[in-house]
């Protein structure tokens, strides 16, 4: 191509893309304002407006608001079903991948993994409901991490069982002839070999955990409520508090974009690689 | 190398317990409460046997039938859209010299919020009174409109949410797929005299054939499960217009409380989707293995 065609062309790219990067930030610019102008200013659509930050300490200070308390619970439950989850899978993965188990067992949960993933969780909670209901498990932090470990579970399996491939099999088998014990060539063989992977696979499945919403409405009441069922019900109060709503709003997507601002790269490895491996 | 039968057991136990327990046992017992009905006596619950009952109503129940069709319709109509647009912005990002970390930063933005608050951002902005979306409209010149509150718009309306919410998460995977490409194949068409055009036509676009088989697939099931934006826009209305198959289990076994026949709903749901992921495979093996 000619120089100048060549250089009209990047132009519009840049020029579609940008348009692109508009349309997805518009909505966030937009509930941000929202959440700093006063109810008044947000029904008589002004465009200018003084801000202020009364919705933000009503969401968090005021009396009745138990957004501090829905915050802590998401951050538990986030961080308790992620870990559980990584332990859990990559165990699994591990065990899978070395441990030379017959092949209607691997290949068997390996498909029953990629079967429930593919299940509406809707479709879940009614019987995890009933279940937990029975043995006292409803409205706990362990029952919904429990809920949630399992969501994650056949991502994680998936995801750690290609990291755990790349393990090279005489860097395990050395160990094993140096006498280590299987927690140890684990722990000083396997995990510092794909810290990478658990990263990657760790960040996304706790803001996997923090978004969900479908199963934390119907497992937990007022004292265990995460973040999304708060939200939810700011929608459904019969006077809706739009500025406190968008307050609210941009607050619980904090978490999320700090994560991206410190590891993109992990977060993008994670999603490609949850979804085309 | 040895190999120890407790460390065996104990590495992947776990991940076994988990699945049987709350995977499998759940699934069984959805089955049996499809055939009960389940009240909850003192904190516990009270199985009463009923045979065939909720299954045969199911093919009456017009929720059930919206919920179906809506579904379909909205899976099909979201993830066609969010494929196109995804695939031009990536194929965008992949040609742009610079830059591109920035864009792919910015685009994945929406796939990182909970459906929750995407939905609680567009019901304002949506609404009829001080949204911003009959803002840009009256400068347009349009009158404004309840978007969500309208049965010829509804439903559009939370397709375009999705749109936003999801045609990133199709940029991201193609994207990716694009990277993945031999470049010495595209060398080669350059030297055949190929333009822009027959390089996306005889080059790109077959040789992404798998990864947009995969991405599709992908984002179809994930379709399927739309429960979060539905519930915090329309609640499924106005009338059914926005009714989706999970927004119907949920309301027919929480809202109603009627344990039983939502468990014959989640059963029949599952037992379709298990039949549109048969199909989709199969489609998948036919035309996901060309070059």
């Amino acid at each position: 191509m000619r120089p100048a065609g060549r250089w009209r062309a990047e132009v519009m790219l840049h020029g579609a893309l940008i348009l692109a990067a508009v349309v997805v930030l518009f909505p966030f610019l937009w509930i941000t304002l929202a959440a700093f102008k006063t109810q008044i200013a947000l029904l008589s659509g002004a465009v200018t407006f003084t801000p202020v930050l009364s919705n933000f300490r009503d969401v968090l200070f005021s009396k009745t608001s138990e957004y501090v308390q829905n915050f802590l619970n998401s951050t538990i439950v986030g961080l308790g079903s992620t870990l559980g989850v990584l332990v859990v899978g990559t165990l699994g993965a591990w065990s899978l991948r070395r441990m030379r188990w017959p092949l209607p067992v691997s290949q068997g949960l390996l498909a029953w993994a990629i079967v429930f993933q593919m299940i509406p969780p809707i479709t879940m909670v009614g019987a995890w409901y009933v279940m937990f209901r029975t043995v006292g498990l409803y409205n706990t932090y362990a029952g919904l991490m429990l809920a949630h470990l399992t969501l994650n579970l056949p991502l994680v399996l998936w995801m750690m069982s290609v990291f755990v491939a790349q393990v090279p099999v005489e860097l395990e088998e050395a160990a094993r002839i140096d006498g280590a014990s299987t927690p140890g060539l684990l722990w000083r063989v396997v995990v510092p070999v794909i810290r990478p992977g658990l990263t990657a696979c760790g960040l996304l499945v706790f803001i996997l955990s923090w978004n969900e919403f479908a199963v934390a409405l119907n497992l937990t009441a007022k004292q265990t409520a995460t973040v999304p069922v708060a939200i939810a019900k700011y929608a459904q109060e019969f006077e809706i508090q739009y500025t406190q709503m968008a307050a609210s709003a941009v607050l619980s997507i904090v978490p999320a974009l700090i994560l991206l601002l410190i590891g993109q790269r992990h977060i993008v490895r994670g999603l490609t690689i949850g979804a085309i491996k | 190398m040895r190999h120890d039968r407790l460390w065996r057991a104990v590495t992947l136990g776990p991940t076994i317990g988990i699945f049987v327990a709350l995977t499998a046992l759940p699934i069984a017992t959805l089955v049996a409460m499809s055939f009960h009905d389940v009240t909850w006596v003192q904190g516990l619950p009270r199985w009463t046997y009923v045979g065939f009952k909720h299954l045969a109503a199911l093919p009456q129940d017009y929720l059930f039938r919206a919920g179906i069709v809506n579904t379909l319709i909205f899976a099909l109509s979201a993830v066609s859209a969010q494929m196109v647009l995804g695939f031009c912005l990536a194929l965008a990002s992949s040609k742009v010299a610079r830059g591109r970390v920035l864009y792919r930063a910015t685009f994945i933005l929406p796939i990182l919020v909970p459906g929750i608050v995407i939905g609680a951002i567009w019901k304002l902005m949506y609404n009829f009174d001080f949204g911003v979306i009959n803002q840009i409209g009256g400068l347009l010149g349009l009158a404004p409109r309840d978007w969500l509150g309208l049965k010829s718009t509804a439903l559009l309306s939370v397709i375009l949410v999705d749109c936003w919410h999801w045609t990133p998460f199709c940029f991201l995977l193609l994207l990716a797929g694009l990277e993945s490409q031999p470049q010495d194949i595209y060398e080669a068409g350059k030297v055949d005299g190929a333009g822009p055009w027959g390089e996306l036509r005889y080059l790109t676009v077959p040789l992404m054939i798998p990864t947009i088989v995969v991405t599709l697939i992908f984002r179809m099931i994930m379709a399927f499960k739309v429960f979060d934006e539905v519930y915090l826009l329309t609640g499924g209305g106005p009338g059914t217009a926005t009714e989706v198959i999970s927004f119907t289990i949920y309301r027919r076994f929480f809202t109603e409380d009627r344990v039983g026949y939502g468990s014959a709903i989640s059963i029949v749901t599952l037992l379709l989707i298990a039949a549109l992921i048969a199909l989709a495979m199969a489609a998948a093996r036919r035309w996901g293995r060309q070059p």
